[in-house]
């Protein structure tokens, strides 16, 4: 019985080994997404509070333009596991923009911790039509409503390591993509830019960033490089937390609930085994 | 199994009780003292594993429930409220999305484990047929609850999968209309999805109570498929297989906490962090993981037969792979209830659960890919062929043709020889290592 399963199993191992190389072949136009290294990678990941700051930065003065991030509150700012900003400066923060409030005098008032990133357009029609009929898509969960692919069979191998940076590895390469001249043969409509990893290649942002376009604020100005692909990362890793804002209470609790798991499944086993010591089975 | 109940009152309150309503005596009865084989192994745990799923799913999604908006314009942003502003809401939301595929994970296991050792063979025809039922009304609940977030692959998914009811002659538009509760996936169709997400898991826990009576008239199958033969060879429910359960509940546990804490979104598809739009299709419309080998099947009837053009043909083949579940007691005639002891029977079950992932991996491919060198197309025709081959061929014709190995006369035999083995084969290992 054992030597029939054990057959069965070495077949189904080498028919997989065998259909690797097969299934890795199909490729599309698009060259695969590296995976980045993010200090929020893996189980024991968490944010990098001036990685964050900085990334803040870059969105506030270059995507915020354009972008909107309407589920994103001025709050969040400086709750824990976060960019954590003082209090005090997400309320100067705040009071810098002005807030839509039908209930306010003239039907708009200073912005307070409270209120929502206001958007930069009042809709999409208005969006569309300051961005060349292309809509930017609102940042609130964009770093997870995107994603990257790996080929059979090495994506069995992301449910084991926890892989969930499929948005920051896609938005880094995205910003790094841009190809200008086009390469030979691609054909990019009027308006649109070559972008190694956009799906279709034409992409209607500009490049948004350049090197040197941002000089980071106090203490980090030196230590940190002033380039597109440090920009990159940064504005990836402030996006992810703004999709993700729990994620360090969420892997803290996990590793609590996982240790109590664990223990009590061994308590377990021994009270089953105690009990069933008097029966043969 | 028919067993004398034990059940004394121990004082006067449960006297008073006993004698009016006997639910103490038919607590003791069922869910302590009902004998149960001493030989069940892990892959009988999937049961009680289960009924913890559906209250996991229950109690998460009654919360849930508390916090959503079933309304096209806030759906999406309430469940991201639920994710963000609640307190212990992204954790109770990742249970429920996650607690989803564990639940598909485990009932599938259940399934499996039922295919090879006989379970549904007389006189557990009805219990099985139950289980079928309770696999239909799981696949409703998931699909209707996927709806609710109101994302890109949500939405595209109600479009997609009601589409197949209006391949139905006659009556497939009046009922594609009265489901989504209009011409097309609207507010309508989420009210109604919602309202009937929140009432299914109820009609899923009767019938799981009709499945556990169902269980308890004939009692347990087992590992050797031979009924028990005396009370020596059961053991009370409580509390050998109550703390067993638990063990395996528990273990079972850390998986899918793993899911919920460390990867809540590896299980789902990106897109569905992008609101619905009816005006924008994906470039990739998959269904989530526990679908994808029915919907392989839908796909792989690309072709016309006879006056029944593809898609009804898809519709067909699709409903047919889980209609011919049902009939399952009657199409396996070998007499002889576990796959153990059918050398034939093994190698076809095995294959079948091969061609199964195969099918879940086709399903998620690319309609104009290839896998393995073959098209997607015709990779999932053969594949839906031997689906079909293993419960309309190989199972009516096997039990006719296939000479099963002996079969221990009974459960005690069974577990005597199990234990006799590796005392015999241990003096010849210490001799050889000599």
């Amino acid at each position: 019985m054992i030597k029939t399963k054990s057959i069965i199993g070495a077949l189904l191992v080498s028919i997989l080994f065998a259909a690797a190389p097969a299934m890795a072949q199909e490729g599309h136009a698009t060259p695969e997404i590296k995976k980045e290294p993010w200090s929020f990678a893996g189980p024991f990941g968490t944010y990098d509070r001036n990685q964050l700051q900085r990334g803040f930065q870059v969105f506030k003065e270059v995507c915020s333009s354009c972008h909107s991030a309407r589920l994103m509150a001025f709050r969040n700012l400086s709750e824990p596991g976060g960019p954590e900003f003082t209090e005090g400066q997400v309320k100067a923060l705040a009071a810098e923009y002005e807030i839509t409030d039908p209930d306010a005098e003239g039907g708009k008032r200073p912005g307070i911790a409270a209120d929502r990133w206001p958007s930069p357009f009042t809709n999409d029609q208005e969006a569309r039509d300051a961005n060349g009929g292309a809509l930017p898509p609102d940042f609130s969960v964009l770093a997870k409503a995107r994603g990257t692919t790996q080929p059979f069979p090495w994506w069995i191998l992301n449910y084991f390591t926890a892989y969930s940076e499929g948005g920051p590895d896609y938005i880094h390469a995205l910003l790094n993509g841009y190809v200008d001249p086009p390469p030979e043969g691609a054909e990019v409509p009027e308006g649109k830019h070559y972008n190694t990893y956009f799906p279709g290649h034409a992409l209607g942002m500009a490049p948004p960033l350049s090197d040197g376009a941002i000089t980071y604020e106090e203490g980090e100005s030196g230590s940190v490089p002033l380039t597109v692909d440090q920009y990159s990362r940064d504005v990836a890793s402030f996006m992810m937390w703004m999709a993700e804002p729990h994620l360090v209470s969420r892997k803290e609790a996990g590793f609590q609930v996982i240790a109590f798991l664990v223990l009590f499944a061994g308590l377990m086993y021994l009270v089953k085994r105690k009990l069933w010591s008097r029966v043969e089975h | 199994m028919a067993h004398e109940s034990s059940y004394v009152p121990g004082n006067v309150v449960e006297k008073w009780i006993d004698d009016r309503l006997p639910i103490i005596r038919w607590s003791k009865e069922h869910l302590m003292d009902y004998p149960t084989p001493k030989n069940l192994n892990y892959w009988w745990t999937f049961g009680a594993i289960l009924a913890f799923m559906l209250g996991v799913q229950i109690v998460t999604g009654v919360i849930l429930a508390m916090h959503y908006t079933p309304h096209v314009s806030l759906a999406f942003d309430s469940v991201e409220h639920i994710r963000r502003d609640v307190n212990g809401g992204r954790i109770i939301q990742a249970v429920h999305a996650t607690g989803a595929s564990m639940f598909f994970a485990a009932v599938y296991i259940h399934m499996f484990r039922g295919l090879y050792f006989g379970s549904y063979k007389a006189p557990r025809e009805i219990l099985w047929i139950l289980g079928v039922l309770l696999f239909v009304l799981m696949v409703t609940t998931a699909f209707m609850g996927y709806v609710l977030p109101w994302g890109q692959m949500s939405f595209w998914a109600a479009t997609v999968i009601t589409n197949i009811l209006g391949a139905i002659p006659v009556l497939g538009t009046p009922i594609l209309e009265l489901l989504r509760g209009g011409f097309a996936v609207d507010n309508a169709t989420l009210n109604r999805f919602f309202s009937l997400h929140y009432l299914l898991p109820f009609i899923i826990a009767a019938v799981v109570a009709l499945h556990i009576w169902a269980l308890h008239v004939p009692g347990n199958s087992n590992p050797i498929g031979v009924e028990v033969k005396s009370s020596r060879e059961t053991v009370p429910f409580h509390p050998y297989y109550t703390m067993k359960d638990l063990f395996a509940i528990i273990v079972f546990c850390i998986p899918f906490a793993w899911f919920v804490f460390f990867a809540p979104d590896i299980l789902g598809h990106p897109d569905n962090y992008i609101m619905a739009n009816s005006q924008v299709t994906p470039a990739h419309i998959v269904p989530e993981w526990y679908f994808l080998p029915f919907y392989a099947i839908l796909r792989a009837i690309d072709f016309n037969i006879l006056f029944i053009d593809s898609r009804l043909g898809g519709v067909i083949f699709f409903a047919g792979a889980i209609l011919v579940l049902f009939f399952v007691p009657w199409l396996d005639t070998s007499k002889v209830r576990s796959g153990t002891f059918r050398p034939v029977f093994k190698w076809f079950y095995w294959l079948f659960v091969a061609n199964f992932v195969m099918l879940a991996y086709l399903g998620a491919a690319a309609a104009d890919g290839t896998v393995l060198g073959l098209p997607v197309a015709t990779f999932s025709k053969l594949c839906t062929a031997y689906y079909f081959f293993y419960f309309l061929i190989v199972l009516p014709l096997l039990g006719r043709f296939e000479t099963p190995r002996p079969l221990p006369t009974s459960i005690t035999e069974s577990v005597l020889a199990k234990h006799k083995a590796p005392a015999a084969a241990q003096p010849a290992a210490a001799s050889t290592s000599h």
